[in-house]
């Protein structure tokens, strides 16, 4: 038994119906009880879908549980069959139903119906929301695609442009419509054509044609990995596995597209064509150099996002983390490249009290990180799901290919641009031109009962970062290991330009514990400074 | 009204009205989403549910936004540990809760709350909480109910959280009124105004704000509900000998006038001094709901079954804003706590209890009822179809009740028309 305040994942059902919901005509009929219904608003509100999940819910109650509840399930499958005609269906159980063994497998088996029944077996109380995506998935490409060793020389092969699928897009997926759209144009662009995206917007009959495409795009290896593993097993059929977030990994991915499909990747698409990269060399980008950033979300964002923060935008990846459990060698792997210990949790005031240790200047995570990031004053970016109704903008928005990485640039820049704002407010709070009580100069000279309201709601977070960050505590603090700062070297302190300032606080009072100096003087600010000089 | 048949639908003709009772999947809440606003009345109690992953997942996602730090609210998450009996759950429980209680030294209440799971696995809450109590208690009382979806819907985990209380409430021989479902704070401040305004000083409330401002109870209590899903709390008042006045609901200017005009009748309070009192907050409501009368009257509203409001609902949209009733859909139908409402619902509603949701939808989209109130689930969807709807939830969250929010409750089901107006798009 475990306490849990907020969750990353839903129970492995919520996957089951993100990839039944992608599906255009695959129903499935959950045992639940009424409760679990709420899951339909994940679908219809957050991601604001016009057509309600294909699920149906038998959501039996207690009374039902002295009777029959076995009949019940039958009656609601082939209700469900008879209702939608469905052109296959998934069957299985939540966690309540687990409890009572009804055996949907077996009860939709014995109806004989005339399209195929997918059984799933989704273990409630071990496995979570893209565990069971993944085993949905899998369930379904098993049962419907045949088997096909592919024979070397494809009489096919020779007069046709290369044929791949597209697999891992689901509903309710973080930005999984729009980089389904990049990555089939870049597919395009580089000569290979789409047999099937699969499960968004896949029909059962879809599936079952998957077997005939060249390889697989594995766009999202949580919900991919076991079904694109069984087609290469059972196939014949390769897989990337490069996922194309950031430019350098959008590169390695059509250098792996290309090889896979046996031809030469056009000399353009490796040339990058993508404005992030300028941007990210121009020279007002400098002040990005060595950001202290925070990394969590699932495997796949968590590490691309490691990547393109260093190799891209040249921060210094200072946490790494995923609430995948599955993905831990993974991101084990990839934090040891940064030098990082990865954080492997799905208790979010691990998550929040390991992000809190490290004062990061950007917190790139879910929505759980940017409700952290709030509290602790530090810009954010949302790099991952779980998601949250603002992580389907109405613009296209695809983290993927060359286009994913400019809306990646801009939006992790943005948020530090507004940081900047905000430590310039706290910056001027005291100027002479600029304090609070000053009237802003565009509002002329009658307005301070204005200007008082205006600078209120700025007070809020100017308090959150003077609480946040070691820099600007108040004169004659002492620091938490006990070293003192007399006021002179405090005031000193507060004239070094506020990007370095926390920094300069920070090698200081090492400095000064390191040589055993108990208050800090002016001195000592210069004397750390000429130590840690660089 | 459409023929289409319900699953296993039975009918029963009233005097006055058709009663239909429907089973079949029903699209609704369970009872552990009141947590979502309990927790926000009782500032110092905290609710840990029994249950699986998903019952976590559930309160999170009706919650909505994640905004604070450390809810006081979460799910003591059953795993397969505890269920291939390698761990004992009972001493899982308390670990988990010893836990809690140390990190969260401010919770003087802690409410441990059953779910399907812990229902099916016959996990026994009232004698977890009793041990615990021997522990925790005079620090933190400990207290159990059940929300779990195959007992409660919705609405009804508030009703079993407050009739949990009831029988912990200490005796007390004195006059009071209590009023009973829980309200918005400025909500019951606004009531005991006007009832301080005839004279009526002694008015209590369920639940408290505190967990030690809790009413004592007893024969000289008389309530008054302020909420119609009150079923198993009105009837464990009533065995801790408190007398239940019957009324209808405080909604809209009308139903706001007759709950009072029943309190104060049961303390004796003349016409006059209840005239005095409540004459200007009653021709405000009557003025603001006049208001929308304009949008709304001679539209039709489609209920789907949500909170067990919809019947109260449907008699103010009917009385004061001359709706039209196309179906009043509701998850169950409290006959005596309802009586008043039924009333004075026009002869020829349609008043359907349960739900076999395919069924409503195809009756709906018949119907094309101008507005439909509906769930999360299937507000988008009915959208999409071309159906204006209106959020049902939103009358569960916001402040609706009594004379000074009748016109905010009149403007809620007026937005979406309002919308659809102005849009362009």
């Amino acid at each position: 038994m475990k306490l849990t305040l907020w969750t990353y994942e839903g129970p492995p059902h919520i996957g089951a119906m993100r990839v039944a919901t992608a599906l255009t005509d695959v129903h499935y009929v959950l045992h639940a009880p009424q409760g679990d219904t709420y899951a339909d608003l994940l679908f219809t509100m957050i991601e604001r879908n016009g057509r309600r999940p294909p699920v149906t819910y038998t959501t039996f109650q207690a009374r039902d549980l002295g009777g029959d509840t076995a009949q019940l399930f039958q009656d609601a499958v082939s209700g469900a069959y008879e209702r939608f005609q469905p052109g296959a269906m998934l069957v299985g159980a939540s966690c309540t139903a687990e409890l009572i063994q009804d055996d949907p497998a077996g009860l939709s088996a014995a109806l004989a119906l005339p399209v195929p029944v997918v059984p799933l077996e989704l273990p409630a109380y071990q496995k979570k929301e893209n565990w069971g995506a993944a085993e949905t998935l899998y369930r379904l490409v098993r049962s419907l695609v045949t088997p096909r060793p592919r024979a070397a020389g494809d009489a096919t092969a020779s007069v046709r442009r290369p044929l791949c699928n597209i697999l891992g897009p689901t509903a309710l997926g973080f930005r999984h419509r729009d980089d389904v759209t990049e990555i089939a144009r870049l597919l395009g662009q580089i000569g290979v054509d789409i047999h099937v995206v699969a499960p968004l917007g896949a029909s059962a009959a879809d599936l079952s044609r998957l077997g005939e495409a060249d390889f697989n795009v594995v766009l999202y290896p949580e919900v991919a990995g076991p079904a694109a593993q069984w087609l290469k097993k059972s196939c014949g059929q390769p897989m990337t596995s490069v996922v194309p977030i950031g430019i350098g990994a959008t590169r390695e991915f059509i250098a792996e597209v290309a090889r896979l499909a046996g031809i030469e990747p056009p000399a353009h698409l490796i040339g990058a064509p993508s404005r992030a990269a300028w941007y990210s060399r121009s020279v007002d980008s400098t002040y990005l150099t060595g950001k202290r950033v925070f990394i969590f979300g699932d495997a796949t964002h968590a590490i691309a996002a490691a990547r393109v923060a260093r190799d891209e935008l040249g921060f210094t990846v200072v946490g790494l983390g995923t609430y995948s459990r599955e993905s831990a060698r993974e991101v084990r792997a990839a934090a040891s490249q940064y030098g990082l210990e990865a954080l492997i949790t799905d208790d979010y005031l691990e998550v929040e009290a390991a992000a809190a240790a490290l004062h990061p200047e950007l917190i790139l995570g879910t929505q759980m990180e940017r409700h952290i990031a709030k509290r602790l004053g530090v810009p954010c970016a949302v790099i991952s799901a779980p998601v949250h109704v603002q992580d389907f903008p109405a613009r296209y928005s695809p983290q993927m290919g060359f286009e994913g990485a400019n809306v990646i640039f801009d939006s992790w820049v943005h948020p530090l641009m507004m940081g900047l704002e905000e430590h310039l407010l706290a910056m001027f709070r005291d100027d002479f031109e600029f304090h609070d009580k000053a009237a802003s100069s565009h509002l002329g000279h009658t307005s301070a009962p204005v200007v008082a309201a205006a600078t209120a709601p700025a007070a809020a977070p100017v308090e959150a970062i003077r609480q946040a960050s070691p820099a600007t505590v108040p004169a004659d603090a002492t620091a938490a290991d006990g070293v003192r700062w007399d006021p002179d070297a405090e005031k000193e302190l507060l004239k070094i330009p506020f990007f370095v300032r926390g920094k300069a606080r920070r090698n200081t009072e090492r400095f000064a514990l390191q040589k055993g100096v108990n208050t800090i003087s002016v001195g000592t600010i210069y004397d750390a400074k000429a130590h840690f000089g660089r | 009204m459409s023929a289409m048949p319900d699953r296993g639908c039975t009918e029963q003709a009233t005097a006055v009205k058709l009663v239909r009772s429907a089973r079949g999947q029903r699209e609704v809440f369970c009872g552990l989403t009141g947590i979502v606003w309990l927790h926000r009345k009782i500032q110092d109690a905290f609710f840990l549910v029994v249950g699986s992953r998903t019952c976590a997942h559930l309160i999170q996602s009706a919650a909505g936004v994640m905004i604070f730090a450390e809810p006081r609210f979460g799910t003591a998450i059953i795993d397969e540990r505890d269920l291939a009996g390698l761990a004992d759950v009972n001493d899982e429980l308390d670990r988990v809760v010893e836990q809690l209680l140390s990190r969260r030294p401010e919770i003087k209440l802690l409410f441990l709350v059953g779910s399907c799971p812990s229902e099916v696995i016959k996990l026994d809450l009232g004698r977890a909480a009793a041990r615990l109590s021997r522990s925790f208690e005079p620090r933190v009382r400990i207290r159990h109910y059940s929300g779990s979806g195959i007992e409660t819907t919705f609405t009804q985990g508030e009703d079993a959280c407050l009739a949990s209380l009831v029988p912990t409430l200490v005796t007390s021989e004195r006059r009071q009124l209590l009023i009973a479902g829980s309200l918005p704070d400025i909500v019951e401040d606004q009531f005991r105004r006007l009832f301080a305004a005839m004279g009526l000083d002694a008015v209590a409330f369920l639940p408290a704000r505190r967990a030690n401002e809790f009413p004592e109870i007893g024969p000289g209590t008389d309530v008054l509900l302020a909420q119609p899903f009150l079923a198993d709390t009105g009837r464990a008042l009533t065995e801790r000998g408190c007398r239940l006045l019957t009324a209808p609901f405080p909604f809209g200017a009308e139903g706001t006038t007759a709950w009072l005009k029943a309190g104060a009748s049961a303390f004796g309070i003349g016409e006059a001094a209840f005239d005095d009192a409540t004459r200007d907050a009653r021709s405000r409501a009557e003025a603001s709901v006049a208001r929308y009368a304009p949008e709304l009257s001679g539209k039709r509203v489609f209920f789907f079954p949500d909170s067990q409001l919809e019947v109260p609902l449907a008699r103010f949209l009917s009385r004061e804003l001359g709706m039209g009733l196309a179906e009043v859909g509701t998850p169950f139908l409290h006959r005596s706590h309802l009586a008043a409402e039924l009333e004075m619902l026009p002869a020829d509603t349609v008043v359907v209890e349960g739900q076999d949701v395919e069924a409503q939808l195809d009756r709906c989209r018949a119907e094309k009822p101008d507005l439909t109130v509906c769930g999360l689930g299937l507000a988008n969807p009915l959208e999409a179809e071309g159906l204006t709807t209106k959020w049902s939830i939103e009358l569960v969250f916001s402040p609706v009740h009594g004379y000074e929010q009748a016109g905010d409750l009149a403007e809620l089901f007026a937005r979406p028309f309002v919308r659809r107006l102005r849009l362009a798009v």
